[in-house]
């Protein structure tokens, strides 16, 4: 069946079902909560409708400076290690046996699926006193005496490319899978050891795909609200975990709102951002 | 790459993965109430203690009531969509695709905040059905893309035969597409259900005042008093999670699925 444009009002049914839900439920919602970052803030947990930019206002402050620009920093750091790690790792496991890749993928997934709660439950384990690697360490006698590596700042990195980590990997799956076997071929027949030939061949082959998913790692990583909190110290929390905070526990829903807004504004730039960097992957 | 240099790279990055399940599996199996590790003693009561102990038996029930109810309305979404946009030609529709992608692509906490805004603004805040659509719009994603691209692989010319021979379109759903595109609802399902069952921003400021999921319960643990039922409940989702990719690799072509097309047996 060729595809046709639709005709009559009935060939629109499928459409209403899931149109409308979206609409109630996400394009509602979205524009409740830009309506309320301009709502005036009472006392007590409540606001009323105004058109105020005092929300707005208040990120002006060196507070608010200060966390935004960790962060970003935190996420840009997370994306690069990410990437450090991932390509090489793809880019062999795309070249390993197909029943290799499977076992590989079900296990990257079952981690990519984990609750950010058991991924800091288990890393803050992990870098505990009692039950920590630091015990391995001193039963190998490396260490003295066990100790406490979180909270720190390396604790929050740690946790947060270990979440990001699959990620990483499925997002450059696809492109690693298409890339032509024979540019590296040509590249060994002519002499380049596999190092070079990967460095040489396939990292400039695929620019713009490692520039799409820095972006998208980096946004992944933007979205962290619990590890921040589970494994790092007050000085290391993100955006994602003050718009929280605001919300649930000092109950300033337009001041959260206005931040979450400011949130979305700095994703959608990047997410632009990468799809200039895919049309430019294609035309190339 | 040399093979010595690649295995070794990739015992590090699976060492890295495994690691943290690791200490919290050996955790799970302390004998008393201490989260040491390596572990003092064996028992396997923290396990028991999920089905048994009321509150973690509750939770778990919420969970997995959650995540069941909205993986279906998830697929319930997504399937008239993604059949009507490979049906049709109508490139305005489009609009909610890049509306059904939005909520996941945008940092967690975005999408929470809207949903918690709009459940308090029009009183139903703290409903645990809410938390139902929350999530049902949070991961509609999953099916979304796992439709469209089933889609894109049923061959039209079998559609068209169908057609030729006289079969409505109703017929032709029931008995052309959905068979075709059964093993990808079947995944899409699949994808949002685990998502589902470990989420933990959408579900905490939707419904977190008044229900407990197992995400919601753990990190109330965390806060108020660590048992090794937290240990336990981790590796009972890790298995889960690893079990139903398992399955989803087993009887689909999960690479595919990831976005490889070239699924050619290697």
């Amino acid at each position: 069946m060729r595809r046709e444009p639709p005709q009559k009002l009935g060939d629109y049914a499928p459409l209403f079902f899931p149109a409308a839900m979206l609409t109630i439920f996400f394009v509602v919602p979205f524009g409740t909560m830009i309506a309320v970052s301009f709502f005036q803030r009472l006392q007590g947990g409540f606001y009323t409708p105004a058109f105020v930019f005092d929300n707005y206002a208040r990120f002006l402050s060196a507070f608010f400076g200060g966390v935004l620009g960790f962060s970003l920093f935190l996420a840009v750091t997370v994306a690069i290690c990410c990437v450090v790690l991932a390509l090489p790792f793809t880019y062999m496991l795309t070249r390993m046996s197909r029943k290799v890749q499977v076992v590989w993928l079900v296990a990257l997934l079952s981690i990519l699926s984990l609750s950010e709660v058991i991924i800091g439950f288990a890393w803050s384990t992990l870098f505990s006193r009692t039950a920590g690697i630091t015990n391995i360490l001193v039963a190998l006698g490396i260490m003295s005496e066990a100790k406490a590596l979180t909270p720190s700042f390396g604790a929050v990195l740690t946790g947060m490319v270990y979440q990001a980590f699959p990620y990483t990997v499925l997002v450059l799956f696809p492109a690693l899978v298409r890339l032509d076997p024979t540019l590296t071929e040509a590249a060994r027949t002519l002499g380049a050891s596999p190092l070079k030939a990967f460095f040489t061949v396939v990292v400039p082959a695929l620019r713009n795909t490692l520039t799409a998913t820095l972006i998208m790692v980096f946004i992944f990583a933007l979205g962290s609200y619990l590890l921040p909190q589970l494994l790092g110290r007050p000085q290391h929390w993100t955006l994602s975990v003050l718009i929280t905070d605001q919300a649930i526990y000092q109950s300033n829903m337009p001041f959260a709102a206005a931040m979450a807004v400011f949130l979305v504004l700095v994703t959608l730039g990047l997410v632009a951002l990468t799809v200039i960097a895919g049309r430019k992957g294609e035309a190339a | 790459m040399s093979s010595i240099f690649r295995k070794a790279y990739f015992f590090l990055i699976g060492l890295f993965l495994a690691l943290p399940i690791i200490v919290v599996a050996g955790v799970s199996v302390n004998a008393k109430q201490t989260l040491a590790f390596p572990p003092q003693g064996f028992s396997l009561s923290w396990y028991g203690e999920i089905f048994f102990n009321p509150e973690w038996r509750n939770a778990l029930f919420a969970s997995v009531t959650l995540a069941l109810l909205s993986a279906a309305l998830a697929v319930a979404i997504a399937l008239p969509l993604a059949w009507f946009l490979w049906r049709r030609i109508a490139p305005w529709a489009n609009v909610f695709q890049v509306l059904g992608v939005a909520p996941f692509t945008l940092p967690p906490v975005i999408t929470a905040l809207g949903l918690l805004t709009f459940w308090a603004t029009v009183g139903f805040y703290g409903q645990p059905w809410t938390a139902v659509v929350s999530h049902a719009i949070f991961f509609v994603t999953l099916p979304l893309v796992t439709l469209s691209l089933g889609f894109t692989s049923i061959d039209r010319s079998l559609v068209e035969a169908a057609s030729t021979m006289g079969a409505d379109e109703r017929t032709i759903f029931r008995t052309v597409v959905l068979p075709l595109i059964l093993p990808y609802i079947v995944s899409g399902y699949a994808f949002a259900f685990v998502l589902s069952l470990n989420e933990y921003i959408v579900a905490y400021m939707t419904v977190g005042f008044t229900m407990e999921t197992l995400p919601i319960k753990i990190f109330n643990a965390l806060r108020y008093g660590y048992t090794p039922t937290m240990a336990s409940v981790t590796v009972l989702f890790v298995t889960t999670a690893a079990v139903i990719f398992g399955l989803v690799a087993r009887f689909g072509d999960l690479p595919k699925l990831l976005g490889a097309m070239s699924s050619d047996g290697k």
